[in-house]
């Protein structure tokens, strides 16, 4: 008998998907689901019609509006007039094309990378691509999820199929029990701290261990979607009892005898005991702890027990220089305690952490106290259906009670792409994916930390550690 | 794209070296949404005044060059950053071909994305090629992408290179997108057997 060689998840699921292989050339692959947005797809639409081509698959596209719309005053005119003239773009394409569309007004309307997962587009086993990195977060069900550019759009629309060039793969692996106050953010901002920006570069990633297994849906997709600021495309957590509970009776998962053929499928593609990785990394759950970043790259994090570094705490003079202009850039000394430093605005949002769970993890921290006078605090949720959720649990009155905002689904201040953005020097607790210089609005600065950590630095001014919050009972 | 077997037209010649990608299509140009309208921006800081009416001396402003389809320009054409926009530039205000001594790396590759046609010849025939169209009135030549081959009606021909797969994909009008939909079938077996 003929013994398979053990593979991993990502082994299989690529395989599956091989439209055409030629020695010397890229992989021809098969796309399951393509997502599109405002942002990166106007070219790509162009492109097709130039050449007299069509959308091969619409049923296998969707479309959503999020990167630019306004969080407040929809039934306004749009102030923001190339932010209009993209969404604009995007309602004739979709329509020309025959696409689904959901618009800033449709009750399915979110974060392209909340919506998927939560309506049951995203599942196990498949191929998933979008003209956004962040992409990788659809990899938490255990599907193979990366972002591509704007011809690769283009040739998505036109052909469901894209060239890819097999990366390798990477084991991240994380065994023991999170802390309480230790989130699914802290792992991620933790495995980035230890492996840096660049990292993962050329690798999938798939995350394994006893913390991933007990962690929820919701955790797994921030970690997953934390995956390419380690510089990996892609990151993935395989599929088990908890994926399917989550997936059970979402609106595009099959029903009935489909669904039960489905997960006996599902169930073939977790990696195989004995596969190998290229490589392979391992981390146990105590050295995790709440973190925060301190610079302007995701990498740059410390406990919130520590002190902002020093130029010469680093042996070497690159790093001495960076460290040095991420500190000039963030209006910070070095050596001060994180939780000395006060903070102008936190955002809770972005495809990072503005699902249910993160607001009512964030609610929870808020619950029955004020914000301080001093802080901006905006709430994002990250769609519709996780607005409609919050409020029928009344999580908005315990916001709005605290005198924060409360607002409508999209990107928002993750990107400053509407209107919600830092002004310069503003120092913001953000709960989304990047620190970079001005990603949050020119001159802006963010402090990247968990749902819970960003609720409490509104409550008090400034970073507090989240294990000896005074939390009110519910 | 449309397929590239042969085509003939009108010279217009801009006789500089180092034509960059900026100055095809000033960077301040590329936030637009769609993929057209760039014609009208093609060498747009040489081409207009700050206030915006056309240079009289510029040759895309000169009466005699109305309707040219193939540029011809000196050494370094289309160096500098990658912007795809710079051969939208070029295509969409008529150019079918570009002719020079040497080019941009990338532009090139670029171009060849586009069904833009860029012809390396030498020095002194890119020289022949901008005196004629200079002294001449509606000057026109014929590049033969089958035969790479450039010819005249008044004596002058020379032959170029081209990259066979590049060439294979243009003659049949194929991008990255037509090779993939020359797989159709392949794509549609995997869709029959994962229906
Ligand atoms: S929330 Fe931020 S990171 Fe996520 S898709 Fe929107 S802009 Fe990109």
């Amino acid at each position: 008998m003929e013994v398979m060689a053990p593979k991993t998840m990502f082994e299989k699921i690529w395989e599956s998907h091989v439209v055409s292989d030629e020695p010397g050339k890229p992989s021809l692959l098969y796309v399951d689901l393509h997502l599109v947005h405002e942002i990166t797809s106007a070219q790509a639409f162009d492109g097709l019609r130039m050449n007299d081509r069509t959308v091969r698959r619409t049923d296998k596209t969707v479309v959503v509006a999020d990167h630019n719309v306004p969080t407040k005053d929809r039934d306004k005119p749009l102030v923001d007039e190339i932010a209009k003239t993209q969404l604009d773009a995007l309602a004739k394409n979709t329509s020309e094309f025959g696409l689904k569309y959901f618009d800033m007004f449709s009750e399915k309307q979110g974060i392209v990378h909340v919506i998927g997962p939560e309506q049951g587009w995203t599942r196990p086993g498949m191929i998933i691509v979008c003209g956004d990195s962040h992409t990788s977060t659809h990899g938490a069900v255990g599907s193979m999820a990366f972002g591509i550019g704007t011809s690769e759009v283009e040739h998505v629309l036109a052909t469901q199929c894209i060239w890819q060039a097999k990366p390798k793969t990477m084991e991240i692996r994380v065994d023991g029990t999170l802390a309480a106050g230790v989130t699914p953010k802290d792992v991620a901002l933790g495995i980035i701290g230890k492996i840096g920006t660049s990292g993962g570069i050329g690798h999938a990633i798939e995350y394994t261990g006893s913390v991933f297994r007990d962690m929820s849906m919701e955790g797994r997709m921030t970690v997953c979607n934390l995956s390419i600021e380690a510089g990996a495309r892609s990151g993935m957590v395989a599929p088990d009892e908890k994926t399917y509970e989550y997936l059970k009776g979402r609106e595009q998962c099959p029903t009935g005898m489909d669904w039960d053929n489905a997960v006996e499928e599902w169930k073939k593609l977790p990696s195989d005991e004995g596969a190998k990785f290229d490589t392979i990394l391992k981390i146990d759950a105590s050295e995790i702890v709440p973190f925060v970043t301190w610079g302007t790259n995701p990498a740059q994090v410390i406990p919130i027990t520590g002190r902002v570094p020093k130029p010469e705490d680093y042996p070497n003079s690159q790093d001495q220089f960076a460290v040095e202009k991420s500190l000039k850039y963030m209006g910070l000394q070095g050596g001060e305690r994180i939780q000395d430093i006060m903070i102008d605005t936190i955002f809770v949002g972005s495809c990072t952490n503005s699902r249910i769970e993160d607001i009512r993890a964030a609610a929870a921290v808020v619950k029955g106290k004020q914000k301080s006078p001093s802080v901006r605090a905006l709430i994002v949720p990250g769609s519709w259906l996780v607005k409609q959720q919050a409020e029928k649990e009344g999580l908005d009155k315990v916001f709005l009670d605290a005198g924060m905002e409360w607002r409508e689904a999209g990107c928002s201040m993750c990107l400053a792409m509407n209107p919600d953005r830092l002004d310069p020097g503003e120092r913001s607790a953000s709960t989304s994916n990047r620190n970079f210089e001005g990603r949050q609005g020119p001159g802006g600065r963010t402090h990247l930390v968990s749902p819970a950590m960003a609720a409490a630095a509104a409550i008090t001014g400034h970073f507090v550690d989240i294990r000896e919050w005074d939390y009110v009972d519910a | 794209m449309e397929a590239f077997k042969q085509h003939t037209g009108k010279v217009i010649p801009y006789d500089m070296p180092n034509v960059d990608t900026d100055q095809i299509i000033p960077a301040r140009f590329l936030k637009k949404i769609d993929r057209v309208g760039f014609g009208e921006l093609l060498f747009n800081d040489v081409r207009y005044t700050p206030e915006g009416s056309p240079k009289e001396d510029f040759v895309l402003n000169q009466e005699k060059y109305a309707g040219g389809s193939i540029l011809v320009s000196g050494p370094q054409f289309g160096i500098g950053s990658s912007r795809e926009h710079a051969p939208w530039a070029i295509q969409q205000y008529g150019f079918k071909v570009v002719i020079a001594p040497s080019f941009g790396d990338i532009f090139r590759s670029n171009c060849f994305q586009n069904g833009l046609l860029p012809v390396q010849l030498s020095e002194r025939d890119t020289q022949t090629l901008i005196q004629r169209a200079q002294e001449l009135s509606d000057y026109e030549i014929t590049v033969d992408l089958e035969a790479q081959e450039v010819h005249d009606s008044v004596g002058f021909s020379a032959s170029f290179e081209v990259d066979s797969f590049r060439r294979d994909c243009l003659l049949r009008g194929l991008d990255d997108i037509g090779l993939t939909l020359e797989k159709t079938s392949a794509i549609d077996a995997f869709e029959r057997a994962n229906a």
